[in-house]
């Protein structure tokens, strides 16, 4: 099943949510909408879902209007909201027992769709779900979007407020869902997610800003990236930034992502520059772009 | 309908699993019953009062014996002269002071007439009314039987007799009143908590992308609250008739159907409370604002319609409350059947169908 969006715009009284968004997501594609908070992900979402309907724009689930063939589309997708929300005074079994009840099914019946999910939290079955930690939480609210079969997939953060660990594990059980068939449109604000996808929209602002395969979005990168590190981050990125040939800096973990604006860049000239500023250790080596860096780009 | 019964599981899992709401939800009727059965009541019972006899005759004499002798009052004091009467209710404790006048007994013999004077502490209104009827009585009473000896060409000698509730037991009053109040409160409050509960927690964004209708949802919601209900008004009633025994004069069916009725008509109201809030707060506001002043206030409950404005009397007549008072005063104390209360099962059920209406209308398929 494939999604599309053409034109889509939405608005809460006077702030613009989301403004003439258009896309597809192909059947079977892991696709991506990577963007910071506010940007406009979960009204996507809700839209989709039938929860709200967009002021202008037409947007379709396998050929089924959002709007006028909601039933049908309530029927046969699977949705898991950014904040968690199953029953937490309901045990983690009840709670996948009412979702596949209220969807007419049962757990056994489609047991091997989310068994690889559901063994790692079988053990805590009989807790309660607001007692489980933030990983499990979430792979139990995966396992009751996944208990009626859906054909399309969504998941709105999914990994947000979980630990790096859990959220590895979480990207290769989508992973596997894929491979069975099930269309995956799921939201992040984490760049290095990105990656993971099939392919992805970044967004920002309620506007589109991008949309390609993670690796074409990378190689479209204009500039080159220097990765430079130095003893005192603080004053690194303030001496960087006052640089005459700056073009851009953003910390990126313990170095510091540096672009120039000039096309004949010697490591040389920066780095005296850097020993005049009274930095020590200085290291400066050219390194790959990544989504991040992209997104940076294209969000200036 | 397999669906159905799963959501229905849930609620009562969630009814269950809340300790503390299932504990006012059983615990406030007895509570209340107990309270307005034995504490707040309109009756007096051995009132303290003062006398000041300047006369301290015969006639004097055996009136304050047939004070003394009901069990209405206590003799606490005899005071000796006016300048005492105001201290004695400075302290509190007198509630009258019955002062007679001179020559009592003279004066009822030569001019056929005498005086006492009644002054009672109007702090308490109610009681000072009763306290002024009671001793009316007692004096009326000392008359008739004065005067069987006088012959006198004719006497108006009023003959009350109280129907109904012959003792004046004000539980009698309370109770339906306050089986009005709980059943009011469980259903509109707990239904509209439930529903909104699910909508902060975002749970309601789930129910609304799944095959479930809506119809499904609200009824969902409610059939565990009509059972609770019933219990409740089953507690309520036992606790009536063992208790404070009060007679059931009509059939126990019939109690039984308008009750149910009366529920669904509060859970209706409970779930068009829930469209309109967004928050538990705001529905747990709006049910105590909305739906427990006016029935307490408005539904002949403690203050009688007939002696309300006009304005507010015509206001009464929107509120279910006042319609399932007079139904059930009707069943428990007169006896009465369908035949005298169909009118007002019937707006009942009209209000009823108008609220579902209603909220079926505003129940939103989307989020906004």
């Amino acid at each position: 099943m494939s999604i599309s969006l053409s034109n889509i715009s939405k608005s809460y009284k006077k702030v613009k949510a989301v403004q003439d968004i258009s896309f597809d997501v192909n059947p079977g594609e892991l696709f991506g909408l990577i963007g910071p908070d506010g940007a406009g992900k979960t009204t996507i979402f809700r839209i989709l879902t039938t929860l709200l309907i967009a002021d202008e724009g037409r947007a379709t689930i396998a050929g089924f209007d959002v709007v006028k063939d909601y039933k049908a589309i309530r029927n046969s997708v699977g949705y898991m909201p950014g904040r968690f929300s199953l029953y937490q005074d309901l045990t983690v079994e009840e709670n996948l027992t009412f979702f596949a009840t209220i969807f007419g099914t049962t757990i056994e019946e489609n047991y091997d769709l989310i068994e690889d999910i559901y063994v790692q939290i079988e053990p805590f079955k009989n807790r309660r779900a607001g007692k489980l930690s933030g990983g499990m939480k979430q792979k139990l609210a995966l396992s009751c979007a996944l208990i009626h079969k859906p054909k399309v997939l969504f998941l709105d953060e999914p990994t947000t407020g979980v630990d790096p660990v859990s959220r590895k594990e979480f990207w290769e059980m989508l992973k596997r869902l894929q491979k069975k068939g099930i269309t995956i449109l799921v939201s992040t604000p984490y760049m290095d997610e990105a990656a993971l996808c099939d392919r992805i929209a970044l967004i920002q602002g309620g506007e589109i800003l991008e949309i390609d395969t993670p690796d074409a979005i990378v190689s479209e990168f204009p500039k080159t990236i220097y990765n430079v590190g130095a003893d005192n981050m603080y004053k690194l990125i303030q001496s960087l930034q006052q640089y005459e040939h700056v073009y851009s800096v953003f910390p990126f973990g313990e170095f510091v992502h540096y672009t120039d604006k000039r096309d004949s860049f010697e490591m040389a000239d920066l780095q005296s520059y850097l020993e005049k500023e009274g930095l020590a250790d200085i290291s400066i080596e050219t390194a790959k772009p990544n989504i991040e860096d992209a997104f940076m780009e294209l969000a200036r | 309908m397999k669906r159905f019964i799963g959501f229905i599981k849930k609620e009562f899992y969630h009814i269950f699993r809340d300790r503390r709401s299932l504990f006012i939800l059983f615990g406030m009727p007895i509570a209340q019953i107990l309270l307005f059965g034995f504490a707040i009541t309109n009756e007096i019972n051995n009132v303290d009062i003062a006398i000041l006899d300047h006369s301290k005759d015969a006639s004097t004499e055996e009136i304050i014996n047939k004070i003394s002798a009901s069990k209405y009052f206590t003799i606490k004091q005899m005071i000796a002269n006016e300048a005492e009467i105001e201290p004695a209710f400075k302290k509190g404790k007198i509630k009258a002071v019955l002062n007679f006048e001179k020559d009592f007994s003279k004066n009822i013999i030569k001019e056929r007439k005498a005086t006492i004077q009644i002054i009672t502490d109007a702090t308490d209104p109610n009681t000072a009314n009763s306290i002024t009827n009671y001793v009316n009585s007692i004096l009326q009473n000392y008359q008739q039987s004065e005067n069987k000896s006088i012959q006198i060409d004719y006497q108006i000698i009023p003959q009350t007799r109280m129907v109904y509730n012959t003792e004046l037991k004000s539980v009698f009053m309370f109770v339906p009143g306050v089986m009005t109040i709980i059943l009011m409160l469980v259903s509109a409050m707990m239904t509209s908590i439930s529903i909104t509960r699910e909508k902060e927690l975002g749970t309601m964004e789930i129910l609304l992308v799944s095959p479930l209708k809506p119809f499904q949802v609200i009824i969902g919601k409610v059939v565990p609250y009509i059972f609770l209900s019933v219990i409740n008004a089953i507690v309520i009633v036992v606790l009536s008739i063992f208790i404070f025994k009060m007679p059931v004069q009509g059939s126990l069916l019939l109690l039984g159907l308008e009750s149910v009725l009366f529920i669904i008509t509060s859970l209706a109201l409970g779930i068009l409370i829930s469209t309109i809030a967004e928050t538990q707060q705001a529905a747990m506001m709006i049910s105590l604002m909305g739906l427990m002043l006016p029935v307490i206030l408005l539904s002949g409950f403690i203050f009688p319609i007939s002696s309300m404005p006009v304005p507010l009397q015509i206001i009464s007549n929107i509120i279910p409350a006042k319609w399932f008072i007079i139904i059930i005063k009707g069943i428990m104390l007169k006896g009465v059947g369908m035949a005298f209360i169909w009118k007002e099962t019937l707006i009942l059920i009209g209000m009823t169908l108008f609220f579902i209406g209603l909220s079926v209308k505003k129940y939103k398929i989307r989020l906004e």
